[in-house]
């Protein structure tokens, strides 16, 4: 961005934002928009408590663990849906109607059967983020090049080689795109299923902050939220620009 | 044609040594009969063309000789035993190179020894040799997207040539590189067949190519494909590279393959 012929650092418009929002909530319109200043000065006081750094472990903890999960069994799910005719026409209908799926819906499910704890969130998490990876390994692989498969096959690749020398690498933009994406959706995982079951993390946060109107840690953790989830897909998006250079070809 | 009858007689009088031996081989696609009953041997140590209009199942035979594709009937001999698929003993070199886009010169060359469980250290002592070899020296740490069509073509025989297999598959691997380019590559190839005693099958749409380069030159006719005449060049192999394509029996063997296959395209 540009403006009056001086090049702008990325997301400076997000200034222009912050000072609207500090105008409306020194306006003192409304309870729910306090001044961002404040928002800044709460979030500073929570960071180091002992409250937040339990959220934010759990938080992490269900995270870390819901994508690992998503990330080990949907990659090598997707390659073999994009290797094998019979996995893919098995498993394609159910991962089409998942990956659209208002999965929020079955979070309740989710807690009836595994109880209201870590494993419901990690459980959630996962079912957000994996099937888009899924999806994306599998189109990865259906794009290779057949002559690389048989290359391998004719210098006497093992079925395991071919699965981790040539598909996964060939996938891997591919691949990358959809754990970007997955990962987006996770954190959307990871929040709505602490909001929904509120006792673990940042759910019983926000429960605790929401029912004593405190609108400036509302925000504050927000914010926390909003910034560690965009660090990790810019970072993934990094991580994928570094293959693009055979993206094109392949 | 008395020519060709002769010098095919006078291979048969040289003794059966077949590194390759093709025997009554079938291969249906579907609705596409692509070769039937079809037999052909391949000399040990030489150079054998397979020439055919497009579309007349050369492909399908190279890599039912490399163990890529079964047949669906008959037989494939590599010195002496029945192939059950892909061996050590044969190496590929594929029409679009099938180079691994995302490793460079050095890992793609020896990733054929990595794949026969070779250690780093050797394989890439190995594969630095055949990328000096082909004269790509200098390249070792470029990756294919950087490279042109002739080297990575380069890179593609390098590999194959690393894992000192005794027959080398060639499938039309110069059909991408520019004319100069190729006329390169088919000198090289002249010294190779010379210098490593390997036998080697090469796919051509090249007459000219063909003959060439050629020790034997197996002309295939279209679906169902089957070899119409083995030709054998005799007299100006020995000559030298620069004087093949002026002398009179290579001119006569062109004309005379262009004369069988001529019928065929129109
Ligand atoms: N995987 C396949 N499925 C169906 N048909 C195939 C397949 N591969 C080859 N064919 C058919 O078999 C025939 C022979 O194909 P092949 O690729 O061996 O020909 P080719 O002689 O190598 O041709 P070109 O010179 O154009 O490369 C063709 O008619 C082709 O349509
Ligand atoms: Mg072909």
């Amino acid at each position: 961005m540009t403006a009056f012929g001086i090049r702008l650092p990325a997301m400076s418009s997000l200034l222009i934002w912050g000072l609207l929002w500090e105008i409306v909530g020194q306006l003192d319109l409304t309870f729910f928009v306090p001044p961002l200043s404040q928002v800044f000065a709460t979030l500073f006081e929570i960071i180091g408590t002992p409250v937040f750094v339990k959220a934010l472990t759990e938080t992490a903890y269900a995270f870390v663990m819901g994508v690992f999960f998503a990330i080990v069994i949907g990659i090598p799910v997707g390659i073999l849906m994009g290797k094998s005719r019979i996995v893919d026409e098995l498993l394609l209908p159910w991962v089409n109607i998942f990956v659209s799926a208002p999965l929020t819906a079955l979070v309740p499910v989710l807690m009836v059967l595994f109880g209201f704890g870590l494993t419901s969130i990690i459980i959630t998490t996962t079912l957000f983020a994996i099937w888009i990876i899924i999806l994306n390994a599998r189109a990865g692989v259906r794009q290779i090049n057949r002559s690389l498969v048989e290359m391998a096959r004719s210098f006497g690749a093992t079925p395991l080689d071919a699965f981790t020398k040539i598909y996964f690498w060939a996938a891997l933009p591919e691949i990358l795109g959809g754990v970007r994406i997955g990962v987006i959706r996770a954190v959307k995982g990871v929040i709505i299923g602490q909001l929904l079951i509120s006792i673990v993390g940042f759910g019983a946060l926000f429960e605790l902050y929401a029912s004593n109107f405190l609108m400036g840690h509302f925000w504050a953790v927000l914010i926390i939220l909003f910034a560690l989830a965009f660090s990790i897909s810019e970072f993934l998006g990094y991580l994928e620009r570094k293959v693009a250079y055979y993206a094109a070809k392949r | 044609m008395s020519q060709t009858e002769s010098s095919f007689a006078g291979a048969q009088r040289l003794g059966p040594d077949s590194a390759v031996s093709v025997r009554g081989v079938s291969k249906t696609y579907g609705a596409v009969e692509a070769l039937r009953n079809m037999s052909l041997e391949f000399p040990r140590g030489q150079l054998t063309s397979l020439l055919g209009p497009s579309g007349c199942g050369k492909t399908t035979l190279l890599k039912i000789i490399a163990g890529l594709i079964p047949a669906d009937e008959g037989e494939v001999e590599v010195n002496g035993t029945k192939i059950a698929g892909p061996g050590n003993d044969r190496a590929f070199v594929f029409q679009d190179f099938a180079l691994l886009p995302w490793a460079n010169v050095l890992r793609n060359v020896a990733f054929g020894l990595e794949l026969r469980g070779v250690a780093k250290s050797e394989r890439e002592a190995v594969a630095e040799r055949y990328i000096r070899n082909v004269g790509l020296a200098g390249f070792e740490k470029s990756f294919p997207h950087e490279l042109s069509g002739g080297m990575r073509q380069r890179v593609g025989l390098a590999r194959a040539l690393s894992v000192n297999a005794d027959v080398l598959l060639l499938d039309e691997p110069f059909s991408a590189v520019d004319e100069q380019t190729r006329r390169k590559f088919q000198e090289d190839l002249l010294a190779l067949v010379a210098n490593e005693n390997k036998t080697f099958i090469f796919v051509t749409h090249s007459i000219e190519e063909a003959v060439y380069v050629s020790d034997q030159i197996a002309i295939l006719l279209a679906r169902p494909s089957r070899v119409s005449e083995i030709i054998r060049p005799s007299s100006f192999r020995e000559k030298g590279v620069e004087n093949i394509r002026r002398d009179p029996e290579y001119l006569d063997i062109v004309d005379q393959i262009w004369a069988s296959l001529r019928s065929y395209v129109e």
